[in-house]
């Protein structure tokens, strides 16, 4: 396959995850929008004015970039593992299996897929926010970057959850006892500075943490983590997840007898 | 003599043990339409998801038009068109995204999809269903729209696994002439089926697999002319409500209307218009029995059982 017929057949991909998405926006853009509108309207509008400010920040200030992360974080994960899952339930991913595209390529087919629906999330709760908060971007550069790499780093995530999934509930374990966790304990709602000595040691084997911190640097240019130890952590999930992934992709894991 | 597809000491067992494939050997010519039989859970299945990379095999080798599947899978895939037993595409997708997504798969962009999209989709009847999800169609048009889809990036060799399970008669035998088209442009096509009169009638070449093994593979007329014994069909002039006492062996009524009649492979034919007209039995018409290929199939997997 050449360099052009490996472009048609990602793109075909993407386009497929972008059409399937978009087919069911009322479960896949619309909850996430309603969820973090009330996270906007309790903890900010209710809560916030009682707790006052957050690292000099009002509260809802505060919180608003890593309600913005948790939405694509979720979003990549679901995205990639239901549609995965889904192909393989449904045997459609024989489709691909059977034909010459390479397995990077269907890896990055769907990861880009995720991307996608996580980035369309992001903005759109970025500006029901702007209805509760004054959003003010200390680096576009950084804010942009973590937000593409962490809806990477996550849509990889669901696609080895998809991979590994056997049946439905496998792809909602993950996200409920995993994810959920992760992201609350991530520092969304509060500075780690706030926990005891052991907890702030804690927290700090979370990579969610790294990833509300450095989105969170991007709008209000501060962060418990440095910017760095962020940016490397993400990058080593990513790379790892990828390989991992690619590997299971070329031994059939999962879709291969 | 160009080979189509080249299989040898193909061999597979699966993780619980079961040993689907003992090494196989198989060629398969360009051009020829060739029947791949067997029972149930005989391997043919397994031997077809090793071709296209749906299955691992243990071991052995497999080439299509000389690609090898592992060490050149992107061109030996290139060549290979698969219609599976089971419906596996999206039902919530329309038929047009299915077969262009497909083509796109291949490499194959947009404008050229949309152009084959409308040929194969037109050919097999499902132009107007295009923009309908797969879910809302029928069984016999979801069997068509697998048999268009995998003709996207016009394959050398079409592999169908039983394509013609759970369709009307009608369609089945649309479905042979169109095969059969596709054949004589030049396609060679590898079919499985149960249904044998299929086999008899589109493929010029068969091979029997049983347990593991190939246990036949030679053409459709040489394995029917080692049937030890044909049947002939006649249709009586009045009705019989019994057989005549003292009727030769191998003779049954199936209704007053109808006799069967076994004979030795090459015997004399008019050996039974003279018994015939021995006991005063006029007979308007006869024909040969169709399913001589199912009643060998029946012989040469049952002579390797145990009794």
């Amino acid at each position: 396959m050449n360099w052009r017929g490996i472009r048609i057949a990602y793109t075909t991909i993407l386009f497929k995850e972008v059409t399937r998405f978009m087919r069911i926006w009322q479960q896949t853009l619309i909850p996430p929008v309603v969820t973090t509108s009330l996270y906007f309207v309790i903890f900010g509008n209710l809560i916030g004015p009682r707790i006052g400010t957050m690292d000099g920040y009002r509260y809802i200030d505060f919180i608003v970039p890593g309600l913005i992360l948790m939405s694509v974080i979720t979003n990549a994960y679901a995205n990639v593992s239901s549609s995965f899952f889904s192909a393989k339930f449904q045997r459609s991913i024989e489709e691909i299996q059977v034909s010459p595209a390479p397995n990077s390529i269907i890896l990055l087919g769907y990861v880009s897929g995720g991307v996608v629906r996580a980035i369309l999330v992001g903005l759109i709760v970025t500006a029901v926010s702007l209805f509760f908060s004054k959003l003010s971007v200390h680096s576009y550069w950084v804010m942009a970057s973590v937000i593409v790499l962490t809806a990477v780093l996550f849509s990889l995530g669901g696609f080895l959850n998809g991979v590994f999934a056997k049946k439905f509930d496998d792809v909602a374990i993950v996200p409920t006892f995993v994810l959920t966790p992760l992201t609350y304990l991530g520092g969304i709602f509060y500075s780690i500075k706030l926990l005891p000595e052991f907890w702030q040691a804690a927290s700090h084997i979370n990579p969610i943490l790294y990833m509300i911190n450095a989105f969170r640097y991007g709008f209000l240019g501060i962060t418990d983590i440095h910017l760095g130890a962020s940016y490397a952590i993400i990058l080593l999930f990513t790379v790892a997840l990828f390989l991992i992934n690619l590997k299971l992709l070329d031994n059939g894991f999962g879709i291969r007898e | 003599m160009t080979v189509a597809l080249a299989i040898s000491n193909l061999q597979k067992t699966y993780r619980s043990g079961l040993v689907a494939l003992k090494g196989i050997d198989l060629e398969v010519e360009q051009g020829d339409f060739f029947a791949l039989l067997g029972r149930n859970g005989a391997g043919k299945s397994t031997v077809i998801g090793i071709i296209c990379s749906l299955v691992n095999k243990s071991a052995g080798t497999v080439a299509v038009f000389d690609a090898d599947i592992d060490r050149n899978f992107a061109l030996a895939k290139s060549y290979l068109g698969v219609v599976p037993q089971e419906f596996n595409f999206s039902i919530f997708e329309t038929p047009r995204q299915i077969v262009c997504n497909q083509a796109g798969y291949y490499g194959i962009d947009r404008k050229l999809a949309a152009q084959r999209a409308k040929r194969y989709l037109s050919q097999l009847g499902l132009w107007e269903k295009r923009y309908q999800i797969t879910q809302t169609l029928s069984g016999g048009m979801k069997r068509r729209l697998m048999i268009a889809r995998a003709l996207m990036h016009q394959p050398r060799l079409l592999i169908l696994d039983e394509p013609t399970a759970g369709v009307d008669i009608e369609i089945r035998r649309s479905m042979w002439d169109y095969l059969t088209r596709i054949n004589d442009s030049g396609t060679t096509i590898i079919l499985t089926t149960h249904y044998l009169e299929e086999a008899e009638s589109l493929c010029r070449n068969v091979a029997i697999i049983d347990q593991g093994q190939l246990v036949e593979n030679t053409s459709t007329g040489a394995l029917l002319e080692k049937l030890k014994q044909e049947t002939y069909v006649l249709d009586l002039a009045e009705p019989l409500d019994q057989l005549p006492d003292e009727h030769p062996a191998g003779w049954r009524l199936k209704n007053p209307a109808t006799l069967e009649v076994d004979m030795p492979k090459g015997s004399d034919v008019n050996r039974i218009f003279a018994q015939l007209d021995r006991h005063n039995i006029v007979v308007r018409g006869m024909r040969n029995k169709t399913n001589r290929l199912e009643r060998l199939f029946l012989e040469m997997v049952d002579e390797g059982r145990p009794a």
